[in-house]
């Protein structure tokens, strides 16, 4: 065991064996916990890298929604007399850009691997694995945001940039504190997903609470018009959601549109979503695992 | 016999009452939601591409209308890189049937239908406040758009579902021009960047499924690249589009030569 390779290692963690090093006591067993997350999220970021003309086809798609998003928001700005809401026609270019960046790291798109190991019964499995079922996914999770942020996200950054132009923020604390605001917009996306996953537990078909998902994730988050555009009523709903914390938030932050201390409060409330949504979601696990027991699953 | 076909898929559709209002819910949401995006926009500005906010919503309900119909006869055609990759077209092949015929009747989806009752809701509220002159023009016009609407999206669906041959994993790609399209259509067609705005309208006809026809029921002056007049060409742009899914189609199915399923 002790002579594995990482690659192996990665292989052996996901496959769901009770790994050696896992089950010895003390402060070795600390450190190994951890490098298994870490080996979680690169395996994943390898299992996304598989489909090269996948992701081809996902920037191409995603650049011309990235084109037809921008004219949108052109006509609205020339009709609005130049500028419309804080956006002039380069600051409108870069939302909408790093909005098609976006896209794919923060997953609006469904997601029921959870739902379908709940169905099948492979999560008694899951849950009797020596880590944690949440905090492994949640590794996962991140390592594919990770390289969707490269492959998928990255590409239609730089065709934006270079046909339409895009703004850079006016200070660098835009960039580590846009970092971190990504780090918890993955976060809070994937909470709310196995949030909605879990919800297998209790009914037949999550398909529904999914497709629900997508309906409301999609313009609720700032997808196709920015959350600051919404008139006020629509405003209040969508913040009274974690939804604009998914995509608005780390577009306003990596942008530069809020800056310094309205930069550090919109972290500070992403921050406190995910607190909140965690511990929503640690509870419910809690409650299902009770479920699945009661079943004899 | 596709007359049993399709009434036996109806039927089963409706079988489970609850499961089919869900999904007709879903379809209506989907719209209401995209609605609600424009008018999220219109709420900031007056006039959007020429355009104010009844007139806006009446090329958003007509492109709906057109759409819903197309998506309810070929929306089934989205699921064909599952049938590739499952071997299932193979199946498909040795029945003594077309194969369009048998893959647009294996799921009608009704659903949709909803869909196209958000549009024609929208078009019945929007319609007294446009102060139309109803000639036989307009009249014709009205009727004939979601029809012409519809065909051009059905044969973007056609388009897509040829190509899928081709790209296997890379099925998105089709994406670009089938929900691309369906996006760009139900906006003012003055709104497109000029290479958008030609993409749209003379490779895939977008903007011929709405905006251009709804400028003469309108008798509103058009664009750059988008004279009104170019909305009486709507058979035309039709004929193009299937002309392109025809092309797509008999390449896509003359290139297959299945794996053994």
């Amino acid at each position: 065991m002790q002579n594995l390779t990482p690659d192996e290692r990665g292989v052996d963690a996901l496959s769901g064996k009770r790994h050696q090093r896992v089950s010895l006591g003390g402060d070795s067993a600390k450190t190994s916990t951890t490098h298994i997350y870490w080996l979680l999220a690169a395996t994943e970021f390898r299992r996304f890298s598989t489909y090269r003309l996948a992701i081809l086809a996902g920037v191409v798609t995603q650049s011309v929604f990235g084109f037809i998003r921008v004219s949108v928001l052109f006509a609205a700005i020339s009709a609005a007399g130049g500028t419309l809401v804080g956006y002039d026609q380069r600051s409108a270019a870069t939302y909408v850009w790093l909005g098609q960046a976006l896209l794919a790291p923060v997953a609006l798109f469904g997601w029921m691997e959870v739902a379908d190991r709940v169905s099948s019964g492979e999560i008694a499995v899951d849950f009797a694995r020596p880590v944690d079922t949440q905090l492994a996914w949640w590794a996962r999770d991140l390592g594919r945001a990770c390289f969707q942020l490269l492959s998928r996200g990255l590409p239609p950054l730089l065709i934006g940039a270079l046909t339409i132009g895009l703004a850079l923020p006016q200070s660098w604390t835009a960039y580590p504190l846009g970092l971190l605001s990504l780090v918890l917009a993955v976060s809070i996306s994937f909470t709310v997903r196995f949030l909605v996953n879990l919800i297998a537990f209790w009914t037949f078909d999550v398909r529904g609470f999914v497709g629900l998902y997508i309906v409301l994730a999609g313009p609720l988050c700032g997808l196709f018009v920015p959350v600051h555009l919404f008139p006020e009523w629509l405003q209040i709903m969508a913040y009274a959601t974690p939804f604009p914390s998914m995509l608005q938030s780390p577009i306003d932050v990596l942008s530069g549109y809020v800056l310094d201390l309205a930069a550090l409060a919109v972290v500070g409330a992403q921050l406190a979503w995910l607190v909140a949504l965690v511990g929503l979601a640690r509870l419910v696990q809690w409650r299902a695992a009770h479920r699945l027991v009661v079943q004899g699953g | 016999m596709y007359r049993t076909i399709i009434g036996s898929r109806v039927r089963s559709q409706l079988a489970y009452r609850t499961s089919f209002c869900l999904n007709i819910a879903t379809s209506v949401a989907v719209g209401v939601v995209e609605f609600i995006e424009l008018f999220a926009i219109m709420a900031n500005i007056k006039v959007f591409g020429g355009l104010d906010f009844r007139q806006v919503a009446f090329v958003f309900a007509l492109a709906n209308a057109g759409w819903a119909l197309a998506e309810v006869i070929f929306g089934q055609l989205d699921i064909m890189p599952t049938y590739l990759r499952l071997g299932r077209l193979e199946v498909l092949l040795v029945r003594p049937m077309p194969l369009m015929l048998q893959l647009i009747t294996s799921d009608f989806q009704l659903r949709r239908l909803g869909r196209l009752a958000l549009g024609m809701l929208i078009i019945i509220v929007v319609l007294p406040g446009l102060n139309l002159n109803y000639t036989p023009a307009t009249v014709y016009l009205l009727v004939i758009t979601p029809l012409t609407g519809a065909a051009i999206y059905a044969a973007f669906f056609v388009t897509a579902g040829g190509l899928q041959f081709f790209l296997i994993d890379g099925a998105e790609f089709t994406s670009a021009f089938v929900y691309g399209g369906s996006y760009a259509g139900q906006l003012p067609g003055s709104v497109l960047i000029t290479p958008v705005r030609l993409l749209f309208t003379f490779v895939f006809p977008a903007t011929v499924t709405a905006y251009l026809p709804a400028l003469l029921i309108m008798d509103l002056p058009g664009a750059e690249y988008l004279p009104a007049w170019l909305g009486w060409c709507a058979p035309v742009f039709a004929a193009w589009a299937w002309l392109l899914a025809w092309l797509a189609w008999r390449t896509g199915i003359r290139h297959f030569t299945g794996a053994g399923g």
